[in-house]
């Protein structure tokens, strides 16, 4: 593969809020992630960080432009196929946890590549137990998941991302709501990852310390890139 | 295939984590199915009683003889119809014998017809029950007992003494209830009937007849066909009636027109001679039906709210789950197989209630002396109620799954994970 080819661009994408009254969020947005990169977002609150990542995320669908992801533009894909997409080729970290608070903690992680459906359970079961691994919490994958602390939700979030072996890791402020050793570790996890498991991070935070660890700051402002 | 073996998972996890309205949304099925398979067997049970009441001991086809004026009169065939000189009044029919002319021959010619189970010869005469200074008029029937208990039950209705003995001893009678009251006499008594020429015969009391008709109970006797030809003072020819049974009841109306073409007689079939039958079962059907079908639509209400609160509580796991890559159809399945669950708990649960009630009511003590025949109440084990009940309960709770499922579905994730 072109190691210049971008895994994910933009052309042109441009959003409209329509209620509670018609509102530009985000103007003409083109950029490129390349692939391994660790990018951050950012900007004030409102800006429309979010509502880009949603976007190019696939999980937002009403939006005018191009989105290209490894190659194939998904603009126009059923949501069955987005969801195809999304499956196999995005992980997902969120500002709040989001696991499936009545399952185990290795049923949260394996649920995404039981739905992908490559590889048989034992086989899911053995990746899961190493994307634990990788966090420090396997002696947590058997306790449900309600049980465990914020810190540790979001590492197993982080595994959960990780267990198709994504192309690429968004995260919506994965370090917004945990305490500064906590998000340390959060963000050495994903650098260790970008670097040695061929995945690009695309990552929308706050936190200055955060992005000025990063490859490359994309900085938003009233739905424009600026730099 | 894999797919299903996750959405059952995630479906099991769900219910297991919120037992207390599984149980709940699951026990209004059950009452559902139970009352409906409860009413439908005890409703269906009374059904068939009641008709087999009468259906049971009603030949599918009576033959006797035509009572009917002719149709055509002579005059009519001499000047034609178009005249309006030949108008008669008050046509009477022509006396004709109680007999069925030629009735041996019929007998053994509808005995070997296929479509035939059984034909029973009678003779009917009119008599006087005497006793002391009173005469109570009433009926005795001459019949074939052995054939009769074989096609019409006769033997449920002889709740006192033996059937056979009108075969044992040639003067035995088998006595109505209602008679046998009124004259204060027992099995092993004597009484002494008279024939409408005024002869007297002394029969001994074989058994004790009990139709649960008092109407019937106070007039009608049966002997032997022997004892009644005898007592009608005729010969052995001479039968005032054939009782046809037919394999196939269907038939009837039919069978009954053949026989009226091939031989002079009149022959009723029982659709003609029990049609209020009829009308009273499927209304009473009809009724256990419709109050089934609100129990049942009740319970799809209760699982219909059952669902649509799981979805609110679970609509970040819907986000979630669509995130990582599970599609709207895979979110609308979790819920629907759900209610199939809770739908099959619950029928399951409402098929073995309905059951067990069913039993206890079969065994509960029922006497009445207008149904000799029954001791507890009847109950109707037709499969075809726990099939029926069972498909209404999955086909209520998938449409109550249904809805809010669809909903789940359309859920937006961007909304819920922005709404955070």
């Amino acid at each position: 593969m072109d190691a210049m080819k971008p895994i994910l661009e933009t052309k042109n994408i441009n959003k409209f809020f329509l209620e509670p009254v018609k509102f530009h969020v985000l103007k003409d947005i083109t950029l490129q992630l390349q692939n391994k990169e660790f990018v951050s977002i950012m900007g004030k609150s409102g800006c429309g960080k979010s509502t880009l990542l949603y976007i190019l995320s696939t999980l937002d669908t009403s939006y005018e432009g191009d989105l290209i992801i490894d190659g194939e533009n998904v603009s126009h894909q059923s949501q069955d196929s987005l969801a195809r997409i999304r499956n196999e080729n995005i992980g997902f970290i969120f500002q709040f946890h989001y696991l499936l608070p009545e399952f185990t903690v290795l049923k949260n992680i394996m649920l995404p590549a039981l739905k992908l459906g490559k590889y048989s359970k034992k086989e899911i079961e053995h990746n899961a137990y190493q994307k634990l691994e990788i966090l420090g919490l396997q002696d947590q994958a058997l306790k449900r998941a309600s049980r465990l602390s914020g810190g540790q939700k979001q590492r197993v979030a982080i595994a959960r991302s990780l267990i198709n072996n994504p192309k690429i890791i968004m995260g919506d402020e994965p370090t917004g709501n945990l305490d500064s050793k906590n998000a340390n570790i959060v963000f050495d996890v994903l650098r260790e990852l970008s670097s040695e498991m061929d995945m690009s991070m695309l990552i929308v935070t706050h936190d200055h310390d955060f992005a000025k660890k990063t490859d490359r700051i994309i900085e938003m402002e009233d739905g424009y890139i600026i730099s | 295939m894999s797919d299903f073996s996750i959405i059952w998972d995630i479906s099991k996890t769900h219910l297991v984590s919120k037992k207390k309205q599984t149980i709940v949304a699951a026990l209004g099925v059950t009452f559902g199915i139970g009352m409906f398979i409860i009413m439908m067997s005890f409703m269906t049970g009374l059904n068939i009683l009641l008709d087999g009441l009468v259906l049971n001991r009603t030949p599918h086809v009576q033959i006797y003889n035509k009572t009917d004026p002719t149709v055509i009169q002579p005059s009519d065939s001499y000047f034609g119809y178009s005249t309006n000189e030949n108008y008669i009044h008050s046509i009477k029919p022509k006396s004709r014998l109680d007999r069925i002319h030629n009735a041996l021959p019929i007998l053994s010619e509808l005995k070997k017809n296929k479509l035939v189970k059984g034909a029973t010869a009678q003779a009917t005469c009119k008599v006087f029950y005497l006793a002391g200074s009173n005469n109570l008029n009433g009926i005795i029937n001459g019949i074939e007992v052995q054939e009769e208990s074989r096609l019409f039950n006769f033997k449920d209705y002889i709740v006192e003494g033996d059937v056979n003995s009108l075969i044992k001893k040639k003067n035995s009678i088998l006595l109505g209830a209602g008679i046998a009251k009124k004259l204060s006499l027992s099995v092993g008594d004597n009484i002494q009937v008279l024939n409408t020429s005024g002869a007297n015969f002394t029969l001994t009391i074989g058994g004790i007849y009990q139709s649960g008709m008092a109407e019937v109970d106070d007039i009608q006797s049966f002997v032997n066909l022997k004892m009644a030809q005898q007592i009608l003072g005729a010969g052995g020819n001479y039968i005032s009636r054939i009782h046809v049974k037919l394999n196939n009841i269907e038939q009837a109306v039919a069978f009954s027109k053949i026989i009226e073409n091939l031989y002079d007689v009149k022959a009723l079939d029982i659709n003609t001679a029990n049609a209020q039958f009829d009308t009273g079962s499927s209304i009473r059907t009809l009724i256990s039906y419709a109050v089934s079908i609100t129990l049942l639509i009740v319970a799809g209400f209760g699982i219909y709210n059952i669902l649509n609160m799981f979805i609110y509580e679970k609509m970040n796991d819907i986000a979630i789950l669509k995130a990582t890559g599970f599609t709207g159809k895979d979110v609308m399945y979790i819920f629907i197989v759900q209610a199939l669950i809770i739908g099959l708990i619950g029928a399951g649960l409402g098929i073995g209630i309905g059951y067990g009630v069913s039993v206890l009511i079969d065994n509960i003590p029922f006497n009445t002396e207008a149904l000799p025949t029954i001791k507890t109440y009847p109950i109707n084990y037709d499969p075809f109620f726990y099939i029926t009940g069972l498909s209404f309960a999955l086909v209520s709770t998938f449409l109550a799954g249904y809805l809010p499922a669809r909903k789940a579905q359309k859920i937006d994730p961007v909304e819920i994970i922005r709404g955070q």
